[in-house]
């Protein structure tokens, strides 16, 4: 069997890929979406999201009380997220029932409901989910360095919504925004697994070919400008530990900097595949500047690939007894260190091997390659995800010097730091 | 051979014992080039004290951090370099460990293992650190409310001489205790072969990979290595035991209500596994989800779990809920719990959870590491290599009445452990 990815596009606009795994029983269907937090406006925000939720309220085929039942069922799992760049929605299935998820993706792209009575229910169940993620010192912290480093792009505000919104936001706001993003031609669909291509693809003409394309989805127009100086906020709040969080305007997915900055994390955080799976990062140089001379408990770095310019971040977990200013000034000493002095080919050597160990570990399942297939296609080509190991293997020791000398300088990052202000807490029988 | 059958059984599984008594089970996937290892032996929090709780976990952790072959730097350079990963994890009955590697670095991984299990010397610097790192994590849960409520109920619902009581990895009073020559006290008492499974999933072949087990672990001997000690008797709960747990600032509240619940080796395990996944599993949570997150909106999540490992874990389930909606969430878990113990499920329910219980197996199986824990969980509770084969027939052949009457004794609305941790009832 043909094992490479195969690409089609429909006439009305949706992207198909395909790729075919023999030995294994089991198909992952999905469809992305090029929607997320990045494409809401003020007094909307966390509506992608919440749209997300009403896709299992059901459709006049496929009710909403009976869906759960009817993928748990055939044994399949499904799941849906919502991401600063799409919402993407997905089954995994033994493959010989796998038609009922391409039904169901190609029946909720036009036909849900969004009964006003579940929008109202759903309300309560989205503003419990933001309070489960506000019992996290570190939602706090994100959501307010978010906010100081993006006044204008909309990466300004968390994915879940600004509580004010999600009190005020309406079923019409909702319904609106589904009409408007759930499009063929504004959706990518990846079936990854046990599979015979021709037949798939005929199957999918069958179910999708035959739904209109919308209008082109307005444009993310709202350019962030050049950060110019640090910026710095405070979160004071109950609790016992100090988090820090050091985050740097870094390049879109498609800017060839942006290698550079992977091999640059790798070496500085620990290796992770484009901000997903990891392995430990104890010989990283930040562990041993930060943990293992005891300042920290904990440090790591998070850095994926967005559409527009992002961040590449910086969490630090202090130990009760350090001093928040020393922690600083190891940081700032290692950032220091490699600005100036090139990284050793030992360390690049490293960086690429831990890349290629973590491609391996990532196409050991189908959804995950039909996550991967589908995320890379939204920001650039699925062919990034393929070519990623090659891409990072170009680069070179100075590549990652010079990338540190333009990206990681005070001018362009913002810090946050998560202040502790008081331990009174007990049990009442 | 890639195996063509997707659920593991005795003709791809191969197993053998080592003479030291370690066993080494292993099976075949070349369609990744990743392997993995998984396996535990019986040094579990069961050897602790009240006093020293947390000493195997905190033992376990210190593994890592240095041996007589290497130190620490030398450790995580042989890991991190071939981007490998090895961790230990404690639980109260054993310490698990697991790995992954890209296949020609099995036996760098295996190596890593023997001599970390075989060889550690505890440094005492690196103690000192790993203890600072500890204390802060365990200061982190202090105020995560999943944490305290779950904590809170195993205190309500498992009596103080009952291992479960308690939670593995020690407290804020009790890590500060734990001197660096008692980590290497328990790890001379409690570590050997004896009792210890291997498992290894991936692209090398399963004789080569036994054979590499066995280079790097047939060696070790113990002739003194204790076994653990049993669990004392349980009484059922015969009253409501209710804690509230404030943690100032938080905007949500987190639920845990249950019991004790039934063995892994009791005869009705899976018959609570089947109810379970009617009351808070099946189609989004169940009839947990349904009611109180879908009808009444008042959760993200509410879901039930049957811990079932080797003593009788517990039943029990979760929720988080606005604090003003504690109570109605409360009442509301208790009326499908009286649901689930008064009337039998219907046919309907019955075979639509049997379908998912069933259906789900070669999801579960997808990756190396979800078929190492399966052999890894047959091997230690003896359910035989064919038992994932047999597994359809022995749910289905569960009745309305098996699951009436596992939920009867495990569950009852008027004697169970509740415990809520959020900011109390006027939401600060």
């Amino acid at each position: 069997m043909d094992t490479s990815v195969q690409k089609h596009v429909l006439e009305n606009g949706l992207t198909v890929l395909l790729k075919p795994i023999a030995h294994t029983p089991l198909v992952s269907w999905r469809v992305m979406y090029r929607v997320g937090s990045r494409n809401e406006q003020t007094g909307q925000t966390g509506i992608s999201h919440w749209v997300e939720h009403m896709m299992f309220k059901g459709t006049p085929d496929f009710p909403g009380d009976q869906l759960d039942r009817m993928i748990d069922r055939e044994g399949g799992y499904w799941n849906a997220h919502t991401f600063m760049d799409f919402t993407a929605y997905f089954e995994t299935m033994p493959a010989d029932r796998i038609d009922l998820a391409l039904r169901l993706e190609a029946d909720r792209m036009v036909n849900a409901i969004f009964e006003p009575d579940e929008v109202a229910r759903e309300r309560t169940v989205i503003i419990s989910e933001r309070q489960g993620s506000e019992n996290s010192p570190l939602f706090w912290l994100r959501e307010e360095v978010s906010a100081a480093a993006f006044r204008v792009h909309p990466y300004h505000h968390e994915i879940i919504g600004d509580m004010a919104d999600l009190h005020t936001m309406t079923r019409d706001d909702l319904y609106n925004h589904y009409r408007r993003y759930y499009t063929p031609n504004n959706a990518v669909a990846v079936a990854v697994g046990s599979f015979d291509p021709a037949r798939m693809l005929n199957r999918i003409r069958e179910l999708y070919g035959s739904i209109p394309p919308g209008d082109p989805p307005p444009p993310v127009t709202r350019t962030e400008p050049e950060q110019v100086g640090e910026r710095r906020v405070r979160v004071e709040r109950p609790g016992q530990t100090t988090f820090l969080i050091y985050a740097y305007k870094s390049p879109a997915a498609t800017d060839p900097d942006w290698f550079k900055l992977a091999v640059l994390a790798s070496v500085l955080g620990g290796p992770s595949l484009l901000g997903g799976a990891a392995i430990d990062n104890k010989t990283s140089r930040l562990y041993r500047a930060l943990v293992l001379s005891g300042l920290a408990a904990d440090v790591q770095l998070s850095f994926y690939p967005t559409i527009d310019p992002y961040l590449f971040s910086i969490y630090v977990t202090l130990r009760e007894d350090s001093d928040p200013s020393a922690v600083e000034a190891a940081l700032e000493e290692e950032l220091s260190r490699i600005r100036q002095q090139p990284i050793s080919p030992a360390e690049l050597e490293k960086a690429i091997k831990q890349a290629r160990a973590l491609f391996a570990y990532s196409t050991e399942g189908v959804t995950g390659q039909g996550f991967w297939l589908a995320f890379c296609e939204n920001f650039d080509s699925y062919e990034w995800f393929e070519r990623y190991v090659e891409r990072l293997s170009a680069v070179t020791v100075d590549d990652v010097q010079t990338a540190a000398q333009q990206y990681l300088i005070p001018q362009r990052r913002t810090v946050g730091w998560y202040i502790p202000t008081g331990t009174a807490e007990g049990a009442q029988a | 051979m890639t195996p063509q059958n997707p659920i593991p059984g005795p003709d791809d599984i191969v197993r053998r014992e080592l003479d030291n008594g370690i066993v080494v089970l292993a099976r075949e996937n070349f369609t990744a080039q990743s392997v993995v290892i998984s396996g535990l032996l019986p040094a579990g929090a069961i050897f602790d004290t009240p006093e020293q709780l947390g000493r195997a976990a905190f033992t376990a952790e210190a593994l890592l951090y240095g041996t007589e072959n290497r130190d620490f730097a030398a450790i995580h350079e042989a890991l991190e370099g071939i981007g490998a990963e090895l961790g230990f994890n404690v639980g109260v009955h054993s310490c698990g460990f697991g790995g992954k590697s890209l296949a020609e670095d099995l036996p760098t991984l295996l190596d890593l293992l023997q001599d970390t299990l075989r060889h550690p010397v505890f440094p005492a610097d690196h103690v000192e650190r790993l203890r600072g790192e500890i204390m802060t994590g365990l200061q982190i849960r202090e105020h995560d409310t999943r944490h305290r409520a779950d904590r809170a109920f195993h205190e309500l619902a498992y009596p103080p001489e009952h291992p479960y009581h308690y939670t593995s990895d020690g407290t804020l009073e009790t890590i500060p205790a734990i001197t660096r020559d008692m980590l290497a006290d328990f790890h001379r008492q409690h570590y050997g072969p004896q009792g210890m499974i291997v498992v290894v999933v991936g692209a090398v072949k399963a004789e080569a990979a036994i054979d590499a087990v066995a280079a790097a672990l047939g060696g070790w001997h113990k002739p003194d290595q204790p076994t653990p000690p049993e669990l004392p008797a349980l009484q059922p709960l015969t009253d409501i035991r209710r804690q509230d747990v404030i943690v100032p600032g938080k905007t949500q509240s987190d639920i845990v209500l249950g019991a004790p619940g039934p063995a892994r080796k009791d005869p009705d395990f899976h018959a609570a596994r089947l109810a379970n996944s009617i009351l808070g599993l099946f189609g989004m949570m169940g009839r947990l989800g349904k009611n109180v997150r879908e009808e009444q909106g008042l959760a993200y999540y509410a879901y039930s779990l049957v811990d079932g490992g080797i003593g009788p874990g517990p039943w029990r389930v979760m929720a988080g809920v606005n604090p003003a909606n504690v109570e109605r969430a409360v009442e509301s878990i208790l009326a499908e719990i009286r649901r689930l113990t008064s009337e039998p499920v219907s046919e309907e329910d019955l075979a639509d959870n049997k379908a998912y219980t069933t259906g789900r197996l070669p999801l579960q199986l997808e990756s190396n590491e979800g078929v190492a824990s399966a052999i890894l969980r047959m091997e230690r509770h003896q359910l035989g290599l064919d038992y994932l084969r047999r597994y359809p027939d022995i749910i289905n052949a569960l009745t309305a009445d098996d699951l009436l009457a596992a939920a009867r004794k495990y569950l009852k609305p008027d004697a169970y452990a509740l415990a809520v941790a959020g900011p109390g009832s006027n939401g600060e």
